[in-house]
C-alpha cells in the first residue's frame, strides 16, 4: 500500500536504526536521533523495531492513508489527529483507508516517531533505509519528504492489539531543562582547568542551529586555552587541531566559543578541538531539545556511563514485556 | 611516537598518534587500523583512519571499554615492528586549475577571505613564496599526494603532499566558510588538499576542479558501480593540469559513461620513499604513466 503525502512538514525523513560501518568513508551513521522512541514506535505496531519510521521535528505532516494501518506517534508530545480527531501519543490506534492523519502544534519535546504497521518500504542502501540528506542517500530519493510523494508501506508483519499504552514513567523524554551527561576526555587538557570547570558549571542554551548533524549550544562562558604553539598541520586557532575524527556525541567548540554536540548525521571529521563525548545512554535526548531549552552538562565516568546505558536498556525490556 | 588513548563516551575510542601532522603519523594510524581490521574484535562496530590519529567505535553491550584499549594497545605495539610496506593504487585526478566555476564561486565569497583583492591561488602563491600561480600549480601538481583520511562528507578525501616538510604547502581556511562551493572543488586548508565530493558549505581555499566524479550514491558511473565512494585512506593521487578543451571531453565521457579513471596498482614502502624522496616520486609517476 501507499502513502500520499499532502504536505511534508517541517523536515520529515524516513529513518530507521542506521548504517554503521561506513564512517571512515564519510557516510555516517544516520537513522532515529531519539533511538528509543523510534524502537517503542515499532513495538507498539508490531513491526521490527528497527523498522523504518518517519522522524518529523517541530510541525508534522499530513498523510493520507490508502490501506487500514496501524499506527504509533512516539518521542515529542506532537498529538496525532486522525481526520481531524485528536489520538494519544505512545499509544497504537488505527488509520482507515481514505483517511488522513495530521498533527497538531507540538507540545513538547521536538521529534516525533511515526510507525506504520509493515514499515515504510524504500530501497535500503548500504545496509538500511535511513535517510543521509547531505551525502542524498538512502530514504525517500536521499531527501526529506515533499508534498506529491508516495511512500510504499510493506506489509504488516504480525497482528497487534489497537489502543495499546506506553505508560508514562516509560515514556523517556528530557525536562525543560536538560541535563546531559559527558565523559570529558578527546582534547579536554587543551582548555584551562578554570575554563574546563566553567564548562560543566555554566548553564548552556540550545541555538537555532541543531538539527540532525549537530546541536549547537550558546549561554555559557567562552573558554581559555592552555598556551602551545600550534602543531605543524593544526592551522593557527588555538581550538584547531589536525583535522581527526568525530566521534558520535563529541562536544567540539569552535574558538572556544559554542560548543556543538555531534549527532547521528555527523560530520565525520574536522579540524576543532573537542572536550568531550556525551554518554550513549543521553543520545536520544539531544534530539528531543528545543532551541532555548536551558541544558547543563554533567560530568561523569566511565563506570557511570555504563551504568546508565544498562538502565536504558532495561527501561526498553519493560516496555517489550507491557507490549508483547 | 607514543599514542595517546581517550574514550569518546562510552562507546569510542579515540587515539592520537601524535599532534602533529606527518606521513609515519599517518602510516602508523594506517597500519594500526588495518591491524584492528584483520583481528575482527568482536563488538568493533567501525574502525576509522585519520591524518595523524584513528577512532574505533565499540558496543560496549558486546566488549568491555577496558578490554578494547589494552586490545588496541597490543596492536599498536605489532604495528611498529611491522615493516611500513602498503599495497595501494595510485590515481591520476585531472585537475582544470584556475576554473571558471570557483572563480565565480570564489569572488562571490571574497569579504569571507583573507586578502579580498587577490583569488585563492594568487594569495596560497604568495603565502607560499612562489612567484607566480604557474610555479604554485607546479609544486600542487608535480609531487604526488596521500589519501590520508576521507570524511567531513560522505567520500571527500584529505590529502598530504608526499614532499619533505619545508616543501609542504600550507594556507589558512576562509575567515568565515563559504555557505557554497562547486562539486568537484580541488580545495586547501592547512596542509591538506581536499576534492569536495559534493556541494556545499566549505572553508578550504578553491584552486581548481576535476571532471572526475568522486562519490555516486546512485552507483550509475561505471567505476563507482561497485561502491559509491572512490577513495580510501591509503590512496595515492597525482593531480594533472588539463587545459578547458580536455576538461570539457572528460565531462563529455562522464556524462556517456565513459571516463574511466586512471589507475595502476603499486607497493608502497616509506623507508624507500624517505630515503629520496624525489627518485621515489619520479617512480610512482612511472608506474602511473609507463608502460
Amino acid at each position: 500500500m501507499a502513502i500520499k503525502v499532502l504536505a511534508p512538514g517541517l523536515a520529515t525523513s524516513v529513518q530507521d536504526l542506521g548504517r554503521p560501518g561506513y564512517y571512515h568513508l564519510g557516510i555516517p551513521i544516520s537513522g532515529g536521533m531519539d533511538r528509543y522512541a523510534l524502537r517503542i514506535a515499532n513495538m507498539l505496531v508490531g513491526n521490527d523495531e528497527g523498522a523504518a519510521v518517519l522522524e518529523t521535528v517541530f510541525l508534522g505532516p499530513e498523510l493520507e492513508f490508502t490501506e487500514d494501518r496501524v499506527v504509533a506517534v512516539t518521542g515529542a508530545n506532537l498529538p496525532p489527529k486522525v481526520d481531524g480527531d485528536l489520538r494519544e501519543t505512545w499509544s497504537s490506534f488505527v488509520v482507515k483507508a481514505g483517511q488522513t492523519l495530521s498533527f497538531d502544534y507540538l507540545k513538547s519535546g521536538a521529534r516525533a516517531y511515526i510507525a506504520i504497521a509493515g514499515g515504510v518500504d524504500v530501497p535500503v542502501a548500504l545496509g538500511s533505509r535511513s535517510t543521509y540528506t547531505l551525502g542524498a542517500l538512502g530514504g525517500f530519493e536521499g531527501r526529506n519528504l515533499q508534498a506529491g510523494d508516495e511512500l510504499n508501506i510493506g506489509s504488516p508483519q504480525r497482528n497487534v492489539a489497537e489502543n495499546q499504552t506506553v505508560p508514562q514513567e516509560l515514556q523517556r523524554m528530557p525536562g525543560s531543562s536538560a541535563e546531559l551527561r559527558v565523559i570529558p576526555g578527546l582534547y579536554w587538557h587543551r582548555v584551562t582547568e578554570e575554563s574546563g570547570k566553567g564548562f560543566f558549571d555554566d548553564v548552556w542554551k540550545v541555538a537555532l542551529e541543531a538539527d540532525r548533524i549537530g546541536y549547537r549550544f550558546r549561554g555559557g562562558r567562552a573558554l581559555n586555552f592552555v598556551e602551545r604553539k600550534q602543531p605543524f598541520g593544526a592551522g593557527s586557532d588555538p581550538s584547531n587541531i589536525v583535522d581527526s575524527c568525530y566521534p558520535y556525541g563529541s562536544i567540539q567548540i569552535p574558538g572556544g566559543t559554542e560548543p556543538i554536540i555531534l549527532h547521528r548525521d555527523a560530520v565525520s571529521g574536522g579540524g576543532y578541538f573537542m572536550v568531550g563525548t556525551v554518554i550513549s545512554a543521553d543520545m536520544d535526548l539531544i534530539g528531543q531539545l528545543q532551541p532555548h531549552t536551558p541544558t547543563q552538562f554533567v560530568s561523569v565516568d566511565m563506570d557511570a556511563a555504563l551504568a546508565a546505558r544498562q538502565e536504558r536498556a532495561t527501561l526498553l525490556s519493560k516496555v517489550r514485556g507491557i507490549l508483547n | 611516537m607514543s599514542l595517546r588513548y581517550s574514550f569518546g563516551g562510552d562507546d569510542h575510542i579515540f587515539a592520537e598518534v601524535d599532534e602533529e601532522m606527518s606521513l609515519e603519523a599517518f602510516f602508523k594510524s594506517l597500519s594500526i587500523t588495518n591491524a584492528v581490521r584483520e583481528s575482527q574484535i568482536q563488538g568493533v562496530t567501525e574502525i576509522c583512519p585519520a591524518n595523524a590519529s584513528y577512532q574505533i567505535k565499540f558496543d560496549p553491550d558486546r566488549i568491555r571499554p577496558d578490554d578494547l584499549l589494552t586490545e588496541l594497545k597490543n596492536l599498536e605495539s605489532a604495528a611498529d615492528s611491522a615493516e611500513s610496506v602498503l599495497q595501494t593504487r595510485v590515481v591520476e585526478v585531472p585537475v582544470l586549475y584556475n576554473d571558471p566555476w570557483t572563480h565565480e564561486t570564489l569572488m562571490r565569497f571574497r569579504e569571507r577571505h583573507q586578502d579580498p583583492n587577490a583569488t585563492d591561488l594568487e594569495y596560497a602563491a604568495r603565502i607560499n613564496n612562489f612567484d607566480s600561480i604557474e610555479a604554485f600549480i607546479d609544486a600542487h601538481s608535480s609531487a604526488p599526494w596521500f589519501v590520508t583520511m576521507v570524511g567531513f562528507v560522505a567520500g571527500l578525501p584529505f590529502m598530504y603532499q608526499m614532499v619533505d616538510r619545508k616543501r609542504q604547502i600550507e594556507v589558512p581556511k576562509y575567515l568565515r566558510p563559504r555557505t557554497d562551493t562547486p562539486k568537484l572543488t580541488v580545495g586547501y586548508g592547512g596542509c591538506f588538499a581536499c576534492i569536495y565530493s559534493v556541494r556545499g558549505a566549505g572553508g578550504y581555499q578553491m584552486f581548481g576542479i576535476t571532471p572526475m566524479p568522486i562519490y555516486d550514491p546512485q552507483q550509475s558511473i561505471s567505476y563507482l558501480s561497485d561502491f559509491m565512494v572512490f577513495f580510501s585512506p591509503g590512496d595515492i593521487v597525482k593531480f594533472q593540469p588539463i587545459d578547458r578543451e580536455t576538461y570539457d571531453e572528460y565531462v563529455t565521457q562522464v556524462e556517456n559513461n565513459r571516463f574511466e579513471p586512471k589507475i595502476r596498482e603499486i607497493e608502497f614502502s616509506l623507508n624507500d620513499f624517505q630515503d629520496d624522496i624525489d627518485k621515489y616520486n619520479a617512480n610512482i609517476g612511472e608506474a602511473l604513466y609507463g608502460n
